[in-house]
């Protein structure tokens, strides 16, 4: 019976992403897309859950949802002084994204429908096949092959540019 | 002689010197510049003159042809080059003669006759700059030197005689002065190219050396339309001489050109540029002659011919300037008729020996006669003979002098006109009865006109002037005195001693058979003359009325005019320039502005593209990845 | 009845093109921003459910996974330094106001 509530929790995670997402595009008012932002990010945390990955949904949930969130929260209040309703939306770009938007998921779906990949989908491979922490912290560390410190160093320079970057641009002249 | 150079240097120099400091010169200064550069090189002149006929003298009994000075300029081949030099020859040197002394007085006389006019300066650069290249041409030692010389005394005569550019009539005068002999500067280029392609040089030594057997061999085997090359090459190289001697019908740019001050026509129209025409013949005249003597059979034809038009043109002119063009014209053609019945050498070269003789001294006497008449026009301030008469008491020197030109172009002796005319005549004579017939006939008719000319002017009822006509001053006075003395004497030179066919000193008198008949129909025109116009007695008048149509079709010039206006404007213009102009402009501009225009709304909707905004590179980005990916998916 | 990779491919192209709607079709910076995130967070689920599928005994999914999450949250950093100061500038944070790339 696991198996059934698996597939019904991914259902409604897979229900709540896409109706979160579509809202968070579509919504009027831009304080409520980054709440729908949230729950997109939530129930991504969710589906890494459902794979397995738990140290990848607590980074979710912590670096998204913690940190980028509040991000957007501080700019939204920020720029937002006349109230945050933004402008109607523009009929013509509005159709046009769609339509790129339509168009994109079709190709996509089609692909990936038609792909036989060389896995397809064996259940017995989810087991309680959980990531092991303690190996995550040694590849994260290890310098061998499928060891990941020089990208992991080189990700720290990138975020301290970026950080002190966004002060540059960021602060008053 | 290697200073002969200088001839033709000192008047391109003073060109220079003039033209770039006209702002700074004073007239006077400018004006002294001038005549001093064209003194130096009349003096040179005579002095090579004096060298050339006296010192260096005869060799193997014949008068040579010197290169005194040469460059080579372009090298096309093996014996094809283009050179620039000083070519010494009787004719040659005879032409430095006559046209520095002319230019000369022109330049004296200009500094009475334009006085006080805006661009004194500039004129006498322009001056200066006509007798450089008149200078050149004479001397050139090869045809395509001679071409361009021939090219630049066309541009300058078109500024000189355009040189009251702010007068409609000038500036079409000179255009159209530009354009016909332009036009017939067509016929002389393409004359040069057929003689240097099958000769294989332009040198006129290499031309005419040995009876000009170069070209009759080389040019034996080409034929064009039935007619051999040589006769095409001679036949269009006179085309260029007719345009510029204003042979019928190409004469029409001549009497427009009176436009110019008249020291210019005296300088252009009598002594220069209008015989340059003649001049070529004469340079050519071997292979007009071994080559091409259909072609010389031509020259005489067209020569007779235009001698008579012209001439029964000039009786009914009113302008005197105008008389003066259609007698110039009539002179000309005299001498092109003489150079057409000439045979080569000794004695069957006497219509060469006359051509150039007369040549010598109508640039004299015709000068004479433009600038006395300039004298005229600067006394009662029109061209018109209307406004004229009675002349005589009030300019005694001018009436003198212009009555020995007058004698002298009517050919009664001893004036020089009288010796050249009776060779011209003799030649005739024993050429062709015809002709001789009609050069006799135009010899009266010279003399009628021009003493029609002439009572008209200083006889004939007084007009009332308003301001008393003064004499000119001395600077005009000096020339035209200067000018008859030159008229009662050159005649007298033994001219066939120095110049003739074949380089070979002849002995040539006087055939007084000829002569009498010459004398009696020029004195017959005298006559007739004196009865009509010495006083006026309304008996010219009822004979034009009589002949009403024919006068008045001379009157018009027959019509010469109209009918190029006919040609040109209702027939090249409408059928052939409007179509070409048509295509050029809509169907290659079209074209052209097509492409312009489509290059500039195809950049238009590219730049449309770049609008900026990353979100619709975004979209554009997100189509093309699609595209890709169905493409790879597919194939 | 079992959850094949496919549905999770799915949700994550909707997820994506849902993204790529907004970016093409909303004129406030923010709510690019936004739609970027969400483009991202797509491409992350998809790394990770190759990795689990296809691939379990590896772990690069998971570590693309990973430093996608650092370099958006790094992304993110500026791009909010970048619209502050357009809002400083431009007193609001309209994408039409932002052509001058085209200069």
């Amino acid at each position: 019976m696991e198996g059934i509530a698996n597939v019904i929790i991914f259902y409604l995670l897979a229900a709540a992403i896409i109706v979160s997402s579509v809202l968070a595009v579509t919504s009027r008012k831009i304080f409520r897309a980054a709440t729908y932002l949230l729950l997109v990010l939530i129930g991504t945390a969710g589906l890494y859950l459902m794979l397995n990955y738990h140290f990848l949904a607590v980074v979710q949930l912590s670096v998204y949802a913690g940190g980028i969130l509040i991000l957007f929260i501080f700019a939204i209040l920020l720029t937002s002084s006349k109230g945050d309703r933004t402008e109607p939306h523009d009929r013509r770009r509005g159709l046009s994204g769609a339509l790129t938007a339509l168009a994109g998921l079709g190709v996509t779906t089609w692909a990936t429908l038609k792909h036989r990949f060389l896995y397809g989908g064996n259940p017995t491979v989810l087991g309680d096949h959980e990531t092991d922490m303690k190996a995550v912290g040694q590849t994260l560390m290890g310098t061998d092959k499928y060891e990941y410190l020089l990208s992991f160093e080189a990700l720290s320079i990138l975020l301290l540019v970026c950080a002190i970057g966004g002060i540059l641009i960021a602060r008053k002249r | 002689m290697g200073y002969t150079v200088y001839i033709i240097l000192v008047p391109m120099l003073m060109f220079l010197f003039l033209g770039l400091g006209s702002k700074w010169l004073r007239p006077r200064v400018a004006g002294l510049c001038g005549t001093l550069g064209m003194a130096v090189s009349t003096l040179l002149s005579y002095a090579t003159a004096y060298r050339y006929f006296f010192v260096e003298g005869l060799q193997d009994g014949a008068y040579p042809a010197l290169t005194a000075w040469s460059v080579q300029w372009l090298q096309f081949g093996d014996t094809l080059h283009i050179d620039m030099g000083v070519l010494l020859d009787p004719i040659s040197v005879m032409m430095l003669v006559v046209i520095t002394t002319v230019s000369l007085m022109v330049h004296v006389y200009s500094f009475g006759y334009m006085k006080g006019e805006r661009g004194f300066q500039r004129y006498y650069a322009f001056l200066s700059l006509f007798s450089f290249s008149m200078l050149g041409l004479v001397v050139a030692t090869n045809i395509f030197q001679m071409y361009i010389f021939w090219e630049l005394v066309g541009a300058s005569s078109y500024l000189l005689i355009g040189f009251y550019y702010t007068k409609p009539a000038a500036i079409a005068a000179s255009k159209k002065a530009f354009i016909v002999t332009r036009f017939a500067d067509l016929g002389f280029l393409i004359g040069i190219l057929i003689l240097s392609y099958y000769t294989g040089t332009f040198d006129f030594g290499l031309l005419t050396a040995d009876d000009a057997s170069l070209a009759v061999t080389s040019m034996a085997g080409g034929s064009f339309l039935g007619l051999s090359a040589a006769t095409w090459a001679m036949a269009l190289l006179f085309m260029g001489a007719a345009g510029k001697s204003a042979m019928f019908p190409l004469h029409i740019w001549l009497p427009d050109a009176m436009e110019g001050p008249t020291p210019v026509s005296a300088l252009i129209h009598a002594a220069t540029m209008v015989v340059a025409g003649v001049y070529l013949i004469a340079r050519m005249f071997p292979l007009y002659y071994f080559a091409a003597p259909d072609v010389l059979t031509l020259v005489t034809y067209v020569g007779a011919f235009t001698a008579l038009f012209a001439a029964v043109i000039a009786i009914t002119q009113t302008d005197i300037k105008r008389v003066l063009a259609f007698s110039t014209i009539s002179q000309i053609a005299y001498m092109m008729v003489a150079l057409g019945v000439s045979g080569m050498g000794g004695h069957a070269g006497e219509g060469y020996t006359a051509s150039m003789f007369h040549l010598f001294t109508h640039a004299f006497f015709k000068a004479l006669l433009f600038l006395g008449a300039g004298a005229v026009i600067h006394a009662v301030h029109s061209n018109e003979m209307e406004a004229m008469g009675g002349l005589r008491k009030y300019l005694p020197v001018t009436h003198i002098t212009f009555l020995v030109a007058c004698f002298s172009i009517a050919g009664i002796p001893p004036f020089s006109g009288f010796f050249s005319k009776d060779e011209i005549l003799s030649a005739a004579f024993g050429h062709d009865k015809f002709i001789f017939t009609v050069l006799l006939l135009v010899a009266g008719l010279t003399a009628f006109y021009m003493f029609r000319l002439y009572f008209r002017i200083f006889w004939g009822t007084e007009r009332k002037y308003e301001v008393r006509p003064h004499e000119a001053p001395a600077s005009m006075l000096v020339p035209l005195v200067f000018l008859a003395l030159l008229s009662c004497a050159v005649g007298w030179l033994p001219f066939s001693r120095l110049v003739s066919s074949d380089g070979i000193p002849y002995r040539l008198g006087i055939d007084w058979a000829i002569a009498a008949g010459g004398i009696l129909v020029s004195l017959a025109g005298i006559a007739v003359a004196t009865r009509f116009y010495m006083r006026e007695r309304g008996l010219a008048a009822r004979v034009a009325a009589k002949w009403a149509g024919f006068w008045r079709a001379a009157y018009h010039r027959f019509y010469i005019d109209e009918a190029w206006q006919f040609v040109t404007k209702k027939i090249l213009f409408r059928c052939v320039s409007t179509p070409v102009a048509w295509f050029d402009r809509h169907a290659i501009d079209g074209g052209i502005d097509a492409l312009g225009t489509g290059t500039q709304q195809l950049s238009r909707a590219v730049r449309g593209m770049q609008s900026g905004r990353v979100q619709t590179y975004a979209a554009v980005f997100v189509w093309s990845v699609l595209v890709i990916v169905v493409c790879v998916f597919i194939f | 009845m079992m959850i094949s990779m496919e549905h999770y491919l799915i949700v994550s192209s909707i997820m994506f093109f849902v993204g790529i709607y907004g970016f093409i079709a909303r004129k406030n910076l923010l709510a690019v921003l936004i739609s970027i995130e969400l483009i991202l967070n797509s491409v992350e689920i998809n790394f990770s459910v190759f990795n689990r599928y296809l691939y379990p005994e590896h772990m690069e999914g998971l570590f693309f996974s990973l430093f996608g999450i650092a370099i958006s949250a790094a992304e993110t950093a500026v791009a909010i330094a970048i619209i502050i100061n357009v809002y400083r500038l431009a007193n609001n944070i309209d994408v039409r106001h932002i052509d001058k790339m085209k200069h």
